[in-house]
């Protein structure tokens, strides 16, 4: 099976906006790679014919009517916001106009 | 009856007390609450209390009991079981007003503006919640020392872990602070810890409790339950809170059955029960480091349910072994797309660092535990381009397999028995270096999240002076048959000189001068 | 500007191949998986949220079922085919407007699939081929500011989080910047036909995304694509596509090489540039949503939504030419406005006798006139207009009770008050008197004081019957039909 180096950890916790010290990345490597190789008693097993399970509930078409309830209170949304202005949520200015 | 002799009932005594009169839902909250405030700092099962709230409900818990006295037997008799009897919730139940922390620093100072499915159901029913447990963070663990608040200890031995997840709600319970607890069980998150406390712990099939409100761990894994210290307490609390809620589209338009008054019955009755019923033992069960001590205790308690007329039949569940590769695939893979919502912006624990992805970074980074960080990077990775038929497909397909396992083995047999760990209670920080064997300690539950069954863990005896668990595992949506071996089973058991034995370090948590579990755990380092 | 570059040397020696991704908000009353309503036009910011569509830890989602039959409904519109069974995948990304870290969405069994779309251009019909269509949940709106402290922000409002979204992605058929325009002004009045969406460009509820590369001619292997956003109307598709060809073309014929990426139109400047692009866009780790069971799309569910669809635009179009007579043109310009549709079946339901032609004419003419003048601020507007109440002002004309001039000046009226026509013509006192009892005693009298006019008359001046024709007319204040006059004149002067 697969093993991860370094830049392989640090590129998972970058995708998983994960920020790790060298410390950390060191003892995950390590960990990640040991947690891996559990994983290979599963090449043992040939599921070329056989199905995926997602979920073992067997349920389908679980639909609501298209009804409107109330709404919290701006208040009662915001009420944990870190930072907010006026009723919004601010968050660092995000560049999306030119580069 | 005084404090102490008030927090010894069991909750289904306390609704005969409570209906007769003899006490009231004030007192039983207060006895329990004295004795939390009493005996929880060495013992550390509590996250947050809700005194006020709490006395609010007992009191109206009075009004009901008053008024129906008033109306007659009829109006007593149909009142909820659990009106007036205080049940712990895990610190992953969302209710609100009250924090909700899921045992985790990003979630520091979270405070819900909603209540979940079964914390409006508990409230219906007049259930009184005290407060939150402890637990490891988001579930993830299988001790409870993963909660950035601090480990839970074992009440039968202080130096020891409670199990885990719901560790908090395992030890409040076996510590006679409350009689009846819930927790979530993703891999074994509540027969585990009930079987390393010496209580029943109940994983219901999944789609049996909604979890809307449970703060997610692995969605098409994760299950509600209850704690108790007997069966028919267990089974009275999962009356209460299963059902479809139309919130959780997993929850399933399937009936609850009355299991409370069908558990009523005398020991006579209930050991009945065992004659021809047909129960598989699997093979596979009896692990590879299994403790011998466990193992004993676990035979010896098949062979007394063979000896009360059960029909042992052995059988094979023959991909067990690829279970504990396919769970940590699946959940870790869920997890880190059920973690990506904690990221500072909207609510919790929030790291300003310059721009938005500094922002991230430092919240995630330092918000998370190092158990959530390794299953976010093992879930992310398994999902992650060019990893993901390798793993999460393949953990999908294996999971097919595990699952018709099952359902070859319950075409024979109604129920199936097994250890619900390989090991007694470990020492406090011995595996928390070593994440593969932590991970072993729900080789045996784990399968039946994978399958989405319920099972059962009941008290079996102690080996070396530690609780052992016996697991009963049941078709889907067959509770009704685990609720009536686990009470069968207590009933020829009834006797056992273990049965009387209190949790051996129960002397030690009423002394100030305990250390608290993050005291001894850092003297232990 | 870009459309000159079709004629350019460089510009001819390649082919643009062009693909369309539209999303729309669907029009349903609450939001995909949540019970917030979906009127977030006019509210306060963060003012139409709840726990599920604020992403807050144990939230769960249930599916909204009218979301899934627009999409149904619009699959079974465009031809696609809708499997047995769809699922729900989460597209995983981090970013402040998305706030459980994934979006809901399908990733490989969309709700429908290869279905197809034909639009007329200015070099006859296009056929696009449609890949699929899909539901998923929209993000939460981020507006960009500068706070007190002169700091750049970006503020969140969460309101149009958990919109229903439908993605509707082409093949890439389409050669020019005019075809993928007509395509996604028909798409728009095929969703409006439905119902599915208002589809108002300008109010964000139907975005348009275009995926430009090209080839040299004959060749069949794809070019370095662009993705081109950030066109807020159907003529800025056209413009921003033929300027992007160009752009390629120059680049290509200069010997550059294109660069895979995202680039924004600038309406004013009439060009695009370089976005920045999300990072990670090509690992969303999609798995199966575990919050929410399967859906199976059986054929009773199917055949329930393909019965209860209404006319579609093309059938439209047809049964306009086939049915009722009316030329091609007339048939596509009453389609191509809802309105202009509406107030046509209008009138001629109410007046079923009447010449759909002569209708049309109205409609084309006079209604669109009023109503596009109004969006652009020189005309009376037309929303008062009552198709039937057209449709009655058409029937006066074609029976002669008021003349086509006058009827013109009561539309305009009742277009911006909406009053009965029959009042505005009875308070104006402008229906025609051709009631032969009523203009014998006008014209007696006309004749008895102009007796010279009458004695020219018999002796054949053909000028002196228009004088006396011109009397009558002013003694009745031009209320008389003229025909009528003209033939009772005549008569009383016994010339028949």
């Amino acid at each position: 099976m697969a093993t991860l180096s370094r830049d392989d950890v640090a590129h998972v916790a970058h995708l998983a906006r994960l920020g790790l010290t060298e410390e950390e990345l060191t003892r995950l490597e390590g960990q990640l790679n040991h947690i891996l190789d559990q994983y290979a008693v599963l090449a043992e097993l040939d599921t070329e014919h056989i199905a995926p399970t997602a979920q073992t509930i067997e349920l389908e078409n679980i639909l609501r009517a298209d009804v409107v309830t109330p709404s919290l209170s701006v208040d009662e949304a915001l009420a944990g916001a870190p930072e907010r202005a006026g009723d919004h949520i601010v968050v660092p200015g995000i560049i999306a106009e030119y580069e | 009856m005084a404090g102490n002799d008030l927090t010894r009932l069991r909750a289904h005594e306390m609704a005969a007390a409570l209906r007769a009169g003899d006490v009231s839902a004030r007192e039983l909250l207060e006895a329990s609450l004295a004795r939390i405030r009493a005996t929880d700092r060495p013992l550390h099962a509590w996250a947050s209390l809700d005194e006020d709230g709490a006395r609010d409900a007992a009191k109206a818990a009075d009004r009901r009991l008053a008024a129906a006295r008033g109306a007659g037997q009829e109006a007593l008799a149909a009142l909820p079981g659990l009106l007036g009897i205080p049940v712990a919730l895990k610190d992953l139940v969302v209710t609100r007003g009250l924090p909700s922390t899921a045992g985790s620093r990003i979630l520091g100072g979270f405070v819900g503006p909603y209540d979940a499915h079964i914390a409006e159901r508990l409230a219906e029913a007049g259930a009184i919640v005290p407060g939150k447990t402890n637990m490891d963070e988001f579930a993830m663990g299988s001790s409870t020392e993963h909660s950035a608040w601090g480990p839970t200890s074992n009440p039968w031995d202080l130096t020891r872990v409670p199990g885990g997840s719901s560790g908090g709600s395992a030890a409040a319970v076996a510590s006679y602070h409350v009689p009846l607890g819930i927790g979530t069980d993703t891999g074994g998150s509540i027969r585990q810890p009930a079987a390393l406390c010496g209580v029943v712990g109940l994983k219901p099939t999944y789609g049996r409790v909604s979890r809307y409100g449970i703060i997610a761990f692995a969605s098409s894994l994760d299950q509600i339950g209850p704690f108790g210290r007997d069966t028919r307490d267990a089974a009275t609390l999962l009356q209460a809170i299963a059902g479809r809620d139309e919130r959780d589209s997993t929850s399933a338009p399937i009936p609850v059955p009355d299991w409370s008054t069908e558990l009523a019955a005398n020991d006579d009755e209930a050991a009945g029960w065992l004659r021809g019923a047909r129960i598989g033992l699997p093979r596979q069960y009896f692990v590879k480091g299994m403790e011998p001590g466990v193992e004993a205790r676990v035979r010896e308690a098949v062979a007394a349910l063979e000896s009360a007329g059960a029909i042992i039949v052995e059988v094979d569940l023959p991909h067990t072994d690829y279970g504990l590769a396919t769970y940590y695939i699946i959940a870790p893979a869920e997890a880190s797309a059920n973690l990506a919502r904690y990221d500072g912006v909207r609510f919790g624990y929030s790291e300003h660092e310059g721009d938005v992805l500094g922002n991230y970074l430092a919240t995630r980074g330092r918000g998370f535990g190092a158990e959530v960080k390794r299953r976010i990077m093992l879930g992310t990775y398994a999902l992650s381009a060019g990893y993901y038929d390798a793993f999460y497909l393949k953990a999908q397909k294996v999971r097919t397999l595990i699952k018709a396992d099952f359902d070859a083995a319950f075409a024979s047999v109604d129920a199936l028995v097994a250890p619900t760990s390989p090991t007694v209670a470990f020492p406090l920080g011995a595996r928390l270096d070593d994440p593969v064997a932590m991970y072993l300690s729900d080789a045996c539950t784990l399968p039946v999240n994978i399958a989405g069954l319920p099972g059962l863990s009941v008290p079996c005896g102690l080996s070396d002076r530690l609780p052992v668990g016996l697991q009963f595992i049941g078709r889907a949506w067959d509770e009704g048959t685990l609720f009536h071996l686990g009470r069968a089973y207590e009933a020829i058991t009834a006797d056992a000189g273990w049965r009387r034995l209190d949790p051996a370090d129960l002397g030690a948590l009423e002394d100030p001068a305990t250390p608290t579990p993050a005291e001894r755990m850092a003297a232990h380092a | 500007m870009g459309a000159a570059a079709a004629g350019a040397p460089v510009a001819a020696r390649y082919e643009a191949v062009i693909g369309i991704e539209i999303h729309v908000q669907l029009k349903t009353a609450s939001k995909m998986f949540c019970g917030c309503s979906t009127d977030i036009k006019d509210a306060a910011p963060n003012s139409r949220t709840c726990p599920v569509c604020l992403g807050l830890p144990g939230t769960l989602p249930v599916i909204n079922r009218r979301a899934v039959e627009l999409v149904l409904a619009t699959g079974i519109a465009i031809g696609a085919t809708t499997p047995e069974f769809t699922r729900w995948d989460r597209k995983n990304y981090f970013y402040p407007d998305l706030p459980k870290g994934y979006q809901i969405s399908q990733y490989d069994l969309p709700l429908a699939a290869n279905g197809h779309l034909t639009f007329d251009t200015s070099d006859g019909p296009v056929t696009v081929g449609i890949r699929r269509a899909h539901l998923e949940e929209d993000t939460a709106r981020l507006i960009h500011a500068t706070d007190a402290a002169g700091r750049r922000v970006s503020l969140v409002d969460f309101n149009r989080s958990g919109m229903p979204l439908m993605e509707i992605v082409t093949e890439p058929d389409l050669r020019t910047g005019e075809q993928a325009r007509r395509y996604a002004e028909e798409l728009r009045l095929l969703l409006l036909a439905i119902g599915a969406s208002d589809a108002a460009m300008e109010e964000g509820q139907m975005r348009v995304e275009a995926n430009v590369s090209l080839r040299p001619v004959g060749t069949d292997a794809f070019g370095t694509r662009t993705e081109v956003k950030n066109m807020n109307s159907f003529r800025s598709v056209e413009r921003a596509i033929a300027f992007e060809i160009e752009r390629q073309a120059r680049a290509l014929g200069a010997g550059e090489v294109l660069v895979q990426e995202t680039r924004g139109w600038d309406d004013d400047r009439g060009i695009t540039y370089t976005m920045r692009i999300k990072e990670d866009s090509d690992d969303y780790r999609y798995f199966p949503e575990p919050d929410l069971p399967p859906l199976r799309a059986d054929r009773a569910w199917l055949d329930a939504i393909r019965a209860g669809l209404p006319e579609l635009p093309a059938a439209r179009r047809a049964r306009y030419r086939d049915e009722l007579g009316l030329s091609a043109y007339d048939a596509a310009v009453l389609v191509g406005d809802p309105g202009a549709t509406a107030v046509f079946e209008a009138a001629l339901a109410a007046e079923p006798g009447l010449a759909p032609k002569a209708v049309a004419n109205w409609v084309t003419g006079e209604y669109l006139r009023l109503a596009k003048g109004a969006g652009e601020g020189s005309g009376a507007g037309a929303s008062g207009v009552d198709g039937a109440q057209l449709g009655r002002l058409v029937r006066l004309v074609a029976d002669g009770a008021i003349s086509g001039t006058n009827a013109k000046q009561v539309f305009e009226r009742h277009a911006l008050s909406g009053e009965p026509v029959d009042e505005i013509v009875a308070d104006l006192g402008l229906a025609q008197i051709s009631d032969r009892g009523a203009l014998i005693g006008i014209i007696d009298e006309v004749l008895a004081a102009n007796p010279g006019a009458v004695a020219d008359v018999r002796a054949g001046k053909g000028q002196a019957s228009g004088f006396l024709v011109g009397q009558v007319m002013k003694a009745t204040r031009g209320q008389a039909q003229a025909s009528v006059v003209q033939a009772l004149l005549r008569e009383r002067l016994g010339l028949d």
